[in-house]
C-alpha cells in the first residue's frame, strides 16, 4: 500500500507503462545531460562583481593581449547548476561502497573540512614571517610528531606533495646517503606486485630497476632476493602490507639481508592503514617510508588529488631529508630551516622538492583524524579494517577463485581472480555489472601478479550490513559471468553513460574542445 | 568512536563468521617481536568533536590571516578574493570524495569537468593542449625540463635568472640525479631582464630555456626573440607562469612562440593554504602530447553513440609503463583543478580581463604611492600587479618590523635569496584586487615610519 497516496485515486500506467518514451531534452528525470561550458558560456557573460577603480596609464610593457582568449563565462546562477548537475554524475565515498583496493575510499569526516578552512590556516601565505604563522608551523610540527611516533622511526619529511612524490623524496635520500659515502650503486630491487609509481620513482631519480620475484604465498622470495644483493644493488622498495593484502612476514629479514649488503629499504605505505598502531616500521628495518594522508588518514581524494606524502626516516637517512622543515625551539616557538638556515643545521640536505612547505591543507585535516581517533581509536581503525577485509575475503572465496587465501588471513584488501568465469568474461563485465547494482567496482587488473586482479578494500568505515549486501550483489554478478549472461557484457546499462570508447579516444586524442566549425575543419 | 560503524557484536559476529577467536589471529602474520601490546603510550587517546575543533581555533588564532590584516606578499602564491560558490561547489561530496576517474561510467562529472579545465589552461596560455594538473608550479616547472630533455635529447637547461628561486631548488635537486646541466644566474635589482645571457648561452647542446613571465620581481618582456633563437637551434622555449590573472592582461606565453607553458594556478579559486595543495598548470604544444607528463583527459562516446570522456593516451604512465612512464605522477590536484576551473567559469573572459585590470591598476597606484617614500626606488619598468622596491636598508627586518604594526609588506629577496646582499635591500610587492585604497596608504605609511 503506497501510504503517501492518501487521495484514493489509482496510478493509471495505461497499457504500455512499460515502455520507455525518448525525452525532448535527453534528460531522464533525476538524470540531467549537461553541456560543456564552451557550448553554454559567452566570452561577454561574468559571474562576478569586480571593484571599481580608477584608470591608470598601463605599465603593462607593450604586451597587451589584444586577441580573444575563449573562455567563456557563466553566471553565478547558472555556474552553481552546471557543477552540480556535473556532480550527479559521480559516483562518491558519501553515495556508497568504494572497495576500490590500494587506494583506501574511507569516510571523509567534515570536521577535516571545518578546520581546514579555519581563516588561520587557509588564509595564510607560505612567505610571511615565521612569527607570524606560528599556529600553522605548530600543525606541521605536531603532525610530524605523531607520524614518527606511529612509526617508530627517527624523522620525517613533510613536504612531498602526494604517494608518489614521497616515494621520490625516499629514493632521493637514499641516493644522496650513497653519495655521501662515495657508494655508485644504481640498482633499486622492486617487486612485481609494486605500484607502477615505485618503479617509475627510482627511475625518474636515476636507478635502473630490476624485478624481485614472489613466492606462489604472494609474498617476496626471500631467497632470491638475497641471492640478487650486491655491491651494485642501492635498496629495495617493499610494500607492506603488499598488494596482494598480505603482510610480508620476513619484512625483517629481507632488512637486515638488504642492510648487510651495504642497502637502504624503502617501503611503499600506501597501505598502512591496515597495520597502524598495531606495527611499527620502523621496527621491521625500514629506512623510509611515504605515508598517503589522503589514504590511511582520511584526507579526501577530491577525483584525483590533493594527496599528500610525507615520508618518515630512519637515523641513517634523516640528514639527507628535503628543505624546508620546522623545528621547535625550548621556549615553544617554531622556526624553518630553509636555504638561509641550512648550512650549519642541515648540511646534507638533498635539497628543496617543492615551492613551499607541502599540502598545509592536508595537514590540518590528517591531524583533525588523527586526534579524533587518538592511539586507541587508530589501532580500532587497523583492526576493523582488516576485520572487514577478511569478512569479505570468507564470504566469496568459495564463488570467487582467491588466490592466496590458503597463506592465512589478509589484511586490508582481499584479492580475487578471474578463474572460473565463462568463456569470453572478464574481469572487467564484473566491474561493470556492479556498476549497475550500486557500487564503485574494485581495482581491477591490478596487482598484476595475478590473472584478471580483483582487489577489494573495505576500510573500517563501512557497516556489517554494507558488506553483506556488497557481498549478495558480488556473488549474484560473478554468478552472472559464470553463466554467460549476455545482458553483463553490454553492462552497465544504468549508469549515466554505457561503456565508453577507449580505444578511439586513444587513437584520435580530443584533449581540448574546439568550435564545431573548426573541429570539422580539422579533419 | 564515532567514524567506526562496527559495534561489538558485529565484531564478534564477524569473527565467528570466519572462524577466528579474536582479531589479533588476524594479524599473526605479523611477527611477534613486532607487535605492539596495546596503544602506544605516548600518544594521547580519542578527542571529541568539539575538543579537537577547539585545538585547531586556538592553533588557527596564532597566525596572522591574510584576510585580517593589509596584504601584499605575492612571490608564486597570491590572494585573491574567491567567490563563495567556489568553496560551496567542491564541498559536494561526488567531487569532494570521488576517487581518480577510473570507471568513466560512473565519473562522467569529474572527467568533463577535467576536459573543460584541460581547455581552459590551453586557451588562457596560448598552448594546443593542457593535462589535468600537476602538483604545484615548482614541480610542473621541474616536469617541463624533463619533458624538454626527452624531446630533444639534450641536457642544458639554461633558466632566467627571473625565474622564482624555489622553482630553480627544486629544479636542482631533480637535476644532481638525471644528468641535467642547469645553467643558472641570480636576478639583479635592475628593471633589465637577463634575456640577453639567455640569448647568448643558446647553442646546439641546449634542451630548453626556461623564463618565468612575469618574473620573480614582476618584470615581463615579449619572449619572440628566446623562442625564435630556441627553436634555431632545435631547443625548446619553456614559459613559467606563476600569476595566471596577468595573462588576463597581457600576451598568452604561448603566442610569443612558447612550446611548453607551466605555471601556478594557485590565484584562482584555491587559496592561500600557507603553501598547499596547489595547482600544477601544463600545456604544450599539441606535437609532444605523447611526451607530456601527468593525466590527460579526452573526449569519446559510448555504446549507444553518446559523447563521454575518458582519461586517455595512458600509455605514458606509469601504472602501465612502469619504470619507462613519462613521469611518476598518480594523484595530481583534482580538487584544485576543479576550484580553479570553476573560478575561471565565473570570471570567464570578460571577468578575467576586468580582474586583471583592476589588479594592474591597483598595483600601479600602490608602485607610484610607495616609491614617493624617500629613499624607496621602484624597480620595474614594467609590471603587472607585482613590482619590486629597492629599500634604503635591509627588507627583511623591515618585512618583519610592518608585520609588529599588523600590516603584511610583501615578501623580501633576503628570504628568498639568503646569501645575496646585493639583493637584500629589495622587496617584492603585490597588489591585487583585495587591497583597498586605505591598505595601501597604511602600509605606505607604516613603511615609511619604518624607514625614517
Amino acid at each position: 500500500m503506497n501510504a503517501l497516496n492518501q487521495s484514493g485515486s489509482k496510478p493509471e500506467m495505461g497499457p504500455s507503462g512499460d515502455a520507455k518514451p525518448a525525452t525532448f531534452t535527453g534528460n531522464r528525470a533525476l538524470m540531467l545531460e549537461e553541456a560543456l561550458i564552451f557550448e553554454i558560456g559567452t566570452t561577454d557573460t561574468t559571474g562576478v562583481d569586480l571593484p571599481e577603480v580608477g584608470r591608470v596609464a598601463s605599465r603593462l610593457g607593450g604586451l597587451e593581449r589584444n586577441r580573444t582568449i575563449g573562455l567563456p563565462g557563466l553566471s553565478e546562477p547558472e555556474t552553481v547548476r552546471h557543477y552540480t548537475r556535473l556532480s550527479r554524475q559521480n559516483y562518491a565515498i558519501d553515495l556508497g561502497f568504494f572497495p576500490l583496493g590500494s587506494c583506501t575510499m574511507k569516510h571523509n569526516p567534515r570536521l577535516n573540512e571545518k578546520v581546514a578552512r579555519m581563516a588561520g590556516f587557509a588564509d595564510v601565505h607560505p612567505l610571511q614571517p615565521v612569527e607570524t604563522v606560528q599556529g600553522a608551523l605548530a600543525v606541521i610540527n605536531e603532525l610530524a610528531v605523531w607520524l614518527i611516533e606511529l612509526t617508530g622511526m627517527h624523522g620525517v619529511a613533510m613536504t612531498p606533495k602526494a604517494g608518489a612524490h614521497g616515494e621520490l623524496c625516499g629514493i632521493l635520500a637514499i641516493k644522496a646517503a650513497l653519495e655521501a659515502r662515495g657508494d655508485p650503486r644504481s640498482v633499486i630491487l622492486v617487486p612485481e606486485s609494486a605500484h607502477g609509481t615505485n618503479p617509475a620513482s627510482a627511475a625518474f631519480a636515476g636507478f635502473s630497476v630490476e624485478n624481485i620475484p614472489a613466492t606462489s604465498e604472494g609474498r617476496v622470495d626471500l631467497d632470491a632476493l638475497k641471492a640478487r644483493l650486491g655491491p651494485d644493488v642501492a635498496g629495495v622498495m617493499i610494500t607492506n602490507p603488499n598488494t596482494c593484502g598480505l603482510f610480508e612476514r620476513d619484512m625483517k629479514a629481507i632488512s637486515d639481508a638488504v642492510h648487510a649488503a651495504g642497502g637502504y629499504v624503502y617501503c611503499d605505505g600506501a597501505n598502512f592503514n591496515a597495520i597502524v598502531g598495531r606495527v611499527r616500521p620502523g621496527d621491521l628495518g625500514i629506512d623510509a617510508m611515504h605515508i598517503n594522508l589522503h589514504k590511511t588518514f582520511s584526507t579526501p581524494h577530491g577525483g584525483g588529488g590533493p594527496g599528500s606524502g610525507p615520508v618518515v626516516l630512519s637515523k641513517a637517512l634523516s640528514p639527507f631529508g628535503p628543505l624546508p622543515f620546522t623545528e621547535r625551539h625550548a621556549d615553544g616557538r617554531y622556526s624553518l630551516v630553509e636555504e638561509e638556515t641550512v648550512g650549519e643545521r642541515h648540511p646534507r640536505s638533498f635539497g628543496r622538492m617543492t615551492a613551499f612547505h607541502g599540502q598545509m591543507g592536508m595537514f590540518t585535516r590528517a591531524l583533525s583524524y588523527i586526534l579524533s581517533h587518538g592511539a586507541d581509536g587508530l589501532r580500532q581503525v587497523a583492526e576493523d579494517a582488516v576485520l572487514n577485509a577478511n569478512y569479505i575475503l570468507h564470504g566469496l572465496k568459495d564463488t570467487l577463485d582467491a588466490p592466496f587465501a590458503h597463506s592465512g588471513p589478509c589484511m586490508h584488501e582481499a584479492l580475487f581472480s578471474d578463474d572460473g568465469l565463462a568463456d569470453g568474461f572478464t574481469t572487467l563485465d564484473i566491474a561493470k555489472g556492479l556498476i549497475d547494482e550500486g557500487y564503485h567496482p574494485m581495482t581491477v587488473y591490478f596487482p598484476l601478479v595475478v590473472h584478471g586482479a580483483m582487489l577489494i578494500e573495505p576500510t573500517e568505515t563501512e557497516s556489517k550490513a554494507t558488506l553483506d549486501q556488497f557481498i549478495g550483489a558480488m556473488r549474484s554478478v560473478v554468478q552472472r559471468a559464470k553463466a554467460g549472461d549476455p545482458s553483463l557484457k553490454s553492462a552497465p546499462h544504468y549508469a549515466p553513460r554505457r561503456r565508453l570508447d577507449e580505444t578511439q579516444a586513444a587513437r584520435k586524442p580530443v584533449l581540448v574542445w574546439q568550435e564545431p566549425d573548426v573541429a570539422v575543419a580539422a579533419e | 568512536m564515532r567514524y567506526l560503524p562496527l559495534t561489538n557484536t558485529d565484531r564478534q559476529a564477524m569473527l565467528a563468521e570466519i572462524g577466528v577467536k579474536s582479531v589479533d589471529d588476524l594479524f599473526i602474520d605479523v611477527p611477534v617481536e613486532a607487535r605492539l601490546g596495546g596503544p602506544i603510550s605516548s600518544l594521547p587517546n580519542h578527542a571529541s568533536e568539539m575538543a579537537v575543533e577547539r585545538h585547531f581555533f586556538d592553533l588557527a588564532r596564532k597566525n596572522m590571516a591574510a584576510s585580517h590584516h593589509p596584504f601584499f606578499l605575492g612571490c608564486g602564491a597570491y590572494k585573491h578574493h574567491v567567490p563563495a560558490s567556489v568553496d560551496h561547489i567542491i564541498q559536494r561530496g561526488e567531487f569532494l570524495t570521488a576517487y581518480t576517474p577510473y570507471q568513466p561510467e560512473i565519473a562522467q562529472g569529474t572527467l568533463q569537468m577535467l576536459f573543460e579545465f584541460q581547455t581552459q589552461v590551453a586557451r588562457l596560455f596560448g598552448c594546443d593542449v593542457a593535462n589535468a594538473s600537476m602538483y604545484d608550479g615548482s614541480t610542473a616547472c621541474w616536469e617541463a625540463i624533463g619533458m624538454a630533455r626527452r624531446i630533444t635529447k639534450r641536457h642544458k637547461a639554461i633558466l632566467s635568472s627571473g625565474l622564482h628561486p624555489h622553482y630553480v631548488s627544486v629544479a636542482r635537486t631533480m637535476a644532481k640525479y638525471t644528468g641535467d646541466n642547469l645553467d643558472t644566474a641570480l636576478p639583479t635589482l635592475s628593471s633589465t631582464t637577463d634575456s640577453a645571457r639567455l640569448l647568448d648561452a643558446i647553442d646546439g647542446e641546449t634542451s630548453c630555456v626556461v623564463v618565468q613571465y612575469p618574473d620573480i620581481l614582476g618584470r615581463m618582456e615579449d619572449l619572440s626573440a628566446i623562442a625564435a633563437k630556441a627553436h634555431e637551434h632545435g631547443a625548446l622555449l619553456i614559459a613559467v607562469v606563476t600569476e595566471p590573472v596577468a595573462l588576463g592582461a597581457i600576451k598568452a606565453p604561448g603566442e610569443m612562440g612558447a612550446d611548453i607553458v607551466v605555471g601556478e594556478g594557485q590565484s584562482l579559486g584555491v587559496g592561500l593554504q600557507f603553501g598547499g595543495p596547489y595547482v600544477g598548470l601544463f600545456a604544450c604544444k599539441e606535437k609532444f602530447v605523447r611526451q607530456m607528463p601527468g593525466r590527460l583527459c579526452g573526449e569519446t562516446v559510448d555504446a549507444e553513440g553518446k559523447r563521454g570522456f575518458v582519461l586517455t593516451l595512458s600509455t605514458r604512465e606509469q601504472h602501465i609503463r612502469r619504470e619507462k612512464a613519462t613521469s611518476n605522477i598518480c594523484t595530481n590536484s583534482g580538487l584544485c583543478a576543479l576550484a580553479f576551473s570553476i573560478h575561471m567559469t565565473l570570471l570567464g573572459e570578460k571577468g578575467l580581463r576586468g580582474l586583471a585590470q583592476v589588479n594592474h591598476a591597483l598595483a600601479v597606484q600602490a608602485a607610484d604611492r610607495l616609491a614617493q617614500i624617500p629613499g624607496v626606488e621602484l624597480v620595474n619598468d614594467s609590471f603587472f600587479n607585482e613590482f619590486t622596491l629597492r629599500l634604503p636598508k635591509e627588507a627583511r627586518p623591515v618585512v618583519r618590523a610592518l608585520a609588529d604594526k599588523q600590516v603584511l609588506g610583501g615578501v623580501s629577496l633576503g628570504r628568498l635569496y639568503p646569501n645575496a646582499p646585493e639583493l637584500e635591500n629589495g622587496l617584492v610587492v603585490a597588489v591585487t584586487e583585495t587591497a583597498s585604497a586605505e591598505d595601501i596608504e597604511t602600509f605606505a605609511t607604516a613603511l615609511q615610519e619604518i624607514l625614517s
